[in-house]
């Protein structure tokens, strides 16, 4: 069996969700080749090589994959699907876009979100937003998977030994034109893989207030994370939402400030090892998924916990 | 403009699913369905353009039994303007045979646009509007949650990791929806009564030429291992006591 991972990547470095999903390729071979698309992106290849477990890094360099399209990044991991058994890429914004593609062109399922390789055809993944585990069998000749990263460590970025393949195979998304983006750029910890995180709920009451759940998680090192109820009030962009239709999150440490606790919350959050639930309403849900309730006006209680770190 | 709305019936969001007693699914059974959130923002979207003199006609697809004629009936009372409905049997239809069954509608009735939800609150998979994209050779614009429609492009605005970006799309184009697109309205019951008198087509795999496939066996289905709810302590002080010194987090 021969596994392809879809490096999701910044040309610079790979994104902590492609060595979570090397690691899930880890259980299904030792024969792993990874496939990293970009423009200048020799550093990201270069790392790649040392990933434990990867044997052939594909670089693909070339200035159409200066933005990542699920249009003609289809195309080229289409004409790579045929060498491999499975096929896998993170489960993030990214893989999400790209794999659907993919499989609809070598005619195959999808199977989202994987949380465990049970065996080399056989997978679990959640539904109904994690109120239920499915296990499903894959019976396509290439398995096509995205990966949930919080469900496998990361591999290391060392003691890999690869080969570098430099492959021509440029293929142009000829009807998606790049307008712009605008990236969030923030020094904290990415919320996807912070060993600790805060997030904020409604309760906080606006943008202003918010600086106040950035103060605990700057006194913390952690990554700070949101609640759709704040997200949809504009108090935070989307990028911090946690959730079944957002981000999903398993620090060591989840403090939960002015959240009710929605069940779409929960999915995104409850593997998280240790959860604080910060909430004046006694009757809140997010006390039910806490290991420690603290019942309080946030106002008061976060500034005496910053005071007291 | 043309624009045509892929909706599926899942179970209402609010209600809280059950596992059948032997794992081999979920139970629907006696369980209250709606249209997935994510394609009644589609449906709505679609009607706002009609509403700007962007489309001209706005329809309606949906895949299942005869069931789901409710839900293509609320997307015209939402103010769609006909549907069509592809009858199935009660198992479920997979993502790709979805996306197959969509590809031929859409050779049919060439809409200038295809919208679908980003997901389904069911399976959750985020699949079909890619997949049809794939199948069309069309443009895709996921996860949206702006859309401009001009010059013969749309202009989508896609909610990613780390921010947002925006991407024009060369019409014919399927865009799926997120949840910050629109706030879907509220049908009033003149609308529901004008909608029994619009439009329903009814046709199936048989005469679109589809087969349906599914080559992914579901084996069992089992409950999350839950949180519990653990203790309620009474001060910062007696917070960070127990971060401390019982969990070893800090």
């Amino acid at each position: 069996m021969r596994i392809l991972v879809i490096a999701e990547h910044e040309n610079s470095q790979l994104k902590s969700a492609t060595l979570n999903t090397l690691s899930a390729a880890r259980h299904l071979s030792d024969d792993i080749h990874v496939l990293v698309a970009g423009h200048n992106a020799e550093a990201a290849a270069t790392q790649a090589v040392t990933c434990s477990g990867v044997v052939k890094v594909l670089l693909m360099d070339d200035a159409v994959y200066q933005q990542v399209m699920a249009e003609n990044l289809a195309k080229l991991v289409q004409k790579l699907a045929g060498s491999y058994s499975h096929i896998l890429a993170p489960a993030t914004t990214f893989g999400k876009d790209l794999m659907p593609r993919v499989a609809a062109l070598i005619g195959v399922e999808q199977i989202s979100d994987i949380i465990s390789v049970e065996s080399p055809d056989t997978f679990k993944r959640p539904i109904y937003a994690g109120n239920a585990i499915a296990t499903v069998q894959s019976m396509d000749s290439i398995k096509l998977l995205t990966v949930r990263g919080t469900a496998f460590e990361a591999v290391l970025s060392e003691g890999g030994d690869a080969d570098v393949e430099n492959l021509d195979v440029v293929c142009h998304a000829e009807k998606t034109r790049f307008v712009s983006a605008e990236v969030v750029k923030s020094d904290r910890p990415e919320l996807t893989s912070a060993d600790v995180v805060v997030s904020g709920g409604r309760g906080v009451g606006s943008e202003e207030n918010f600086q106040v759940i950035y103060d605990l998680a700057d006194k913390l090192g952690a990554a700070v994370g949101a609640s759709r109820a704040a997200v949809d009030a504009g108090y935070v962009p989307n990028d911090m939402q946690v959730g079944q239709t957002g981000k999903v999150v398993a620090p060591q440490l989840y403090i939960a400030v002015g959240i009710s606790g929605a069940i779409q919350h929960l999915a995104g959050m409850k593997e998280s090892k240790i959860v604080v639930a910060i909430n004046k309403d006694t009757e809140a849900p997010i006390f039910q998924a806490a290991d420690y309730g603290l019942v309080g006006d946030m106002f008061e209680v976060v500034p005496e916990l910053i005071s007291k770190l | 403009m043309k624009i045509l709305v892929a909706v599926k019936r899942v179970i209402d969001y609010g209600v809280k699913v059950r596992i059948k007693a032997d794992q081999s699914d979920v139970d629907l059974t006696n369980t209250k369905m709606a249209i997935n959130p994510f394609c009644e923002i589609a449906v709505e979207e679609a009607i706002r353009l009609k509403e700007k003199g962007t489309a001209t006609e706005v329809v309606v697809v949906s895949i299942g039994p005869k069931s789901v004629q409710e839900q293509i009936r609320s997307s015209l009372a939402l103010g769609a303007d006909r549907g069509i409905w592809i009858e199935t049997g009660d198992e479920p239809v997979s993502a790709l045979s979805v996306a197959r069954l969509l590809a031929k509608v859409v050779e049919d009735e060439q809409p200038g646009l295809v919208m679908l939800g980003k997901q389904s609150i069911d399976s959750d998979n985020n699949q079909t509007g890619q997949m049809l994209a794939a199948l069309l050779d069309y443009p895709q614009g996921t996860f949206v949650s702006k859309l401009v429609v001009e010059d013969g492009e749309a202009i989508v605005t896609r909610e990613i990791d780390g921010g947002l970006e925006t991407l024009a799309l060369r019409l014919p184009a399927v865009v799926t929806t997120d949840l910050r697109l629109n706030e879907p309205r509220y049908t009033k019951l003149p609308d529901i009564m004008k909608a029994k008198r619009k439009t329903l087509v009814g046709t199936s795999p048989t005469e679109l030429g589809v087969e349906l496939n599914n080559s992914v066996v579901l084996l069992k289905v089992e409950q999350p291992v839950e949180r519990s709810a653990g203790v309620i302590v009474d001060s910062v002080d007696a917070l960070l006591d127990k971060l401390k010194n019982q969990t070893g987090v800090l």
